[in-house]
């Protein structure tokens, strides 16, 4: 009887060295098409427990984000900024192909976390509160653009990367940039085109290339004359000195142009 | 000696195999442990499932269909891995405590057929649970989905169907239940399906079902370390001891990787798998069941009882 015992080892054994190369090439694959991306180490370890890392280990790695998740909802609550970055990092960290992950801690570094900072009653200076609030939005382009390293197929995190850049960190190049790759991404909505070259339009050297394309949205029909493209459209044309036969006669608009 | 059997009337001759005979053992395995009240677990997966999206009001749409289906996957997860290792652990020992097993092996039922049956059995338990459950995950995220809808069409001006708010149902219905998901649910059945037939193996080696079902547990986790011991072999091995190469050898051998299985979480959050990764990941689950099944024959072929 023993002797069968270690024979069927040994069959497990031969079993082992035939699937072995076959289960690592599956995983390279596996890799490629964006399974397993989650950072499973010593400091994840120390940052989320031991019995949370051995349940991560154990396969049930989107619950532990799913609990972190809540407990960063708790902590922003309890206006604890720290531990909402530490309990996203980990989050984001376990579950790195979840966009909402990423796009809410962005959300809570650059707009809520950067509000608290500039409003703090606590700090009397305001060039301090002005570095801190310019520290959390870095904060949330640097969990939005490592988003865009995970899930670079999804657009959304593209376009909440393009309205960090155009809203909080007034960059206006990187703004057009990211909506120009936005709209590369099947499922961006039509938009993107819009505001990459609204962006484009403030972005200092770049006046007659956003000229160009705002012309070329404008002859594309009625549909495409919005208040905000006829206002860039006008301004540029007078910053650039186009002639007056080759400019597009824009009425001067009865109302403050509207938010497109 | 050759001529008996071709003497006997064909009616009485026995088969060497017989799907009727394996398909008697299974169902009987299936009404065992039906009888067995198992499925008051789903009962707890209605309560979690329930619980959590009531729990969950507070947060965003996105954000509560998100929570919804990990955890409602995880909980299909937890409880058709459990359900796979205590039902198979029990099988055996039970049998024989019952006497069972000697009264069915004292019939001209071969041991093969014995044991495939009891495994087909557990199979189907695995499988009517695992719909059971799935049905119960597609109306709870069916009603907050209808539910997210009504809420939003509630707060539009009266007859007013914008674009931007059929983009917004339109993302509320991608994200909640998606087919993407059924590859995610064939993975969890796929991997409880492996560790029942791992179980399987174990307990023709085992003579207690609290040692079975404890080494079935401890080699599902270090089924989850497995790709870290065979990647460090087969790519890192320089400065390393002997003893730690065999050592991490006989993990990457012995234990099957289960990461591989593990896609639900990643499917979850909106990673799509191509047919052919599926086709290769589930060939390679199909075949460890097979090979795990047959080296547990192979030892319960001559095992005294």
């Amino acid at each position: 009887m023993n002797r069968r015992r270690i024979i069927a080892v040994l069959m497990l054994l031969a079993f082992g060295a035939a699937r072995l190369p076959f289960e690592q090439k599956l995983a390279v694959d596996l890799r490629a098409a964006h399974f397993h991306g989650a950072r499973l180490d010593l400091d994840m370890r120390e940052q989320i427990g031991q019995m949370a890392f051995l349940a991560a280990l154990s396969g049930f790695r989107a619950l532990v984000a799913d609990g972190l998740f809540l407990h960063a909802y708790t902590a922003w609550e309890n206006v604890e900024w720290g531990r909402v970055k530490l309990d996203y990092d980990a989050v984001t960290a376990l579950q790195p192909r979840c966009e909402l992950f990423w796009q809410t801690a962005a959300w809570q570094m650059a707009y809520n976390a950067s509000a608290a900072a500039i409003n703090d009653r606590k700090q009397p200076r305001e060039a301090l509160r002005l570095k801190a609030q310019r520290e959390y939005f870095k904060l949330g382009e640097d969990y939005l653009l490592r988003g865009i390293a995970n899930n670079p197929e999804k657009p959304t995190i593209y376009n909440d990367l393009g309205m960090l850049y155009r809203e909080k960190l007034q960059d206006h190049c990187k703004a057009a940039e990211i909506y120009r790759r936005y709209m590369k991404i099947p499922g961006a909505l039509t938009y993107g085109e819009r505001f990459s070259v609204y962006e484009l339009a403030q972005c200092p050297g770049h006046e007659r290339e956003a000229y160009e394309k705002l012309v070329e949205l404008y002859n594309r029909g009625e549909n495409e004359h919005l208040p905000t493209l006829l206002k860039w459209i006008s301004t540029l044309q007078d910053k650039l000195n186009i002639p007056a036969d080759k400019r597009i006669n824009i009425p001067p608009p009865s109302v403050p142009p509207a938010k497109p | 000696m050759n001529a008996l059997p071709n003497a006997l009337p064909s009616a009485t001759r026995h088969q060497y195999f017989s799907f009727a005979r394996i398909g008697a053992i299974a169902s009987n395995t299936l009404l065992e442990l039906i009888r067995l009240k198992v499925f008051y677990f789903i009962l707890i997966f209605a309560l979690v499932m329930i619980s959590s999206s009531f729990f969950l009001v507070k947060l965003s749409f996105q954000a509560q269909f998100q929570v919804l289906k990990d955890v409602a996957l995880g909980a299909m997860s937890i409880f058709t891995w459990l359900l796979a290792v205590l039902s198979t652990a029990m099988l055996l020992p039970k049998d024989i405590e019952d006497r069972t097993l000697y009264t069915i092996l004292a019939k001209p039922v071969p041991r093969f057929e014995y044991l495939l049956g009891k495994l087909l059995g557990v199979l189907l338990l695995l499988f009517v649970a695992l719909s059971l459950m799935s049905v119960l995950f597609v109306v709870v995220l069916y009603a907050k989905q209808q539910s997210a809808i009504a809420e939003l069409t509630a707060h539009a001006a009266p007859g007013a169907m914008s674009a931007q708010m059929s983009a917004q149902i339109q993302d509320i219905l991608s994200q909640t239940f998606t087919w993407n998901l059924v590859p995610g649910i064939i993975f969890i059945y796929l991997k409880a399906a492996l560790c029942a037939s791992l179980t399987l193996l174990l307990s023709t080696f085992a003579s207690s079902t609290i040692f079975t079902i404890m080494v079935s547990v401890v080699l599902y986790i270090i089924g989850h370390v497995q790709p870290i011991a065979r990647d460090y072999i087969m790519h890192n091995t320089q400065g390393a001891s002997p003893a730690m190469i065999i050592y991490l050898s006989l993990i990457s051998l012995l234990i099957p990787d289960l990461t591989a299985f593990s896609l639900v979480d990643d499917i979850a959050a909106g990673t799509a798998i191509s047919t052919i990764l599926f086709v290769k990941t589930a060939g390679m689950g199909a075949v460890y069941i097979v090979v795990y099944f047959l080296v547990g024959y192979f030892v319960f072929w001559a095992k005294e009882l």
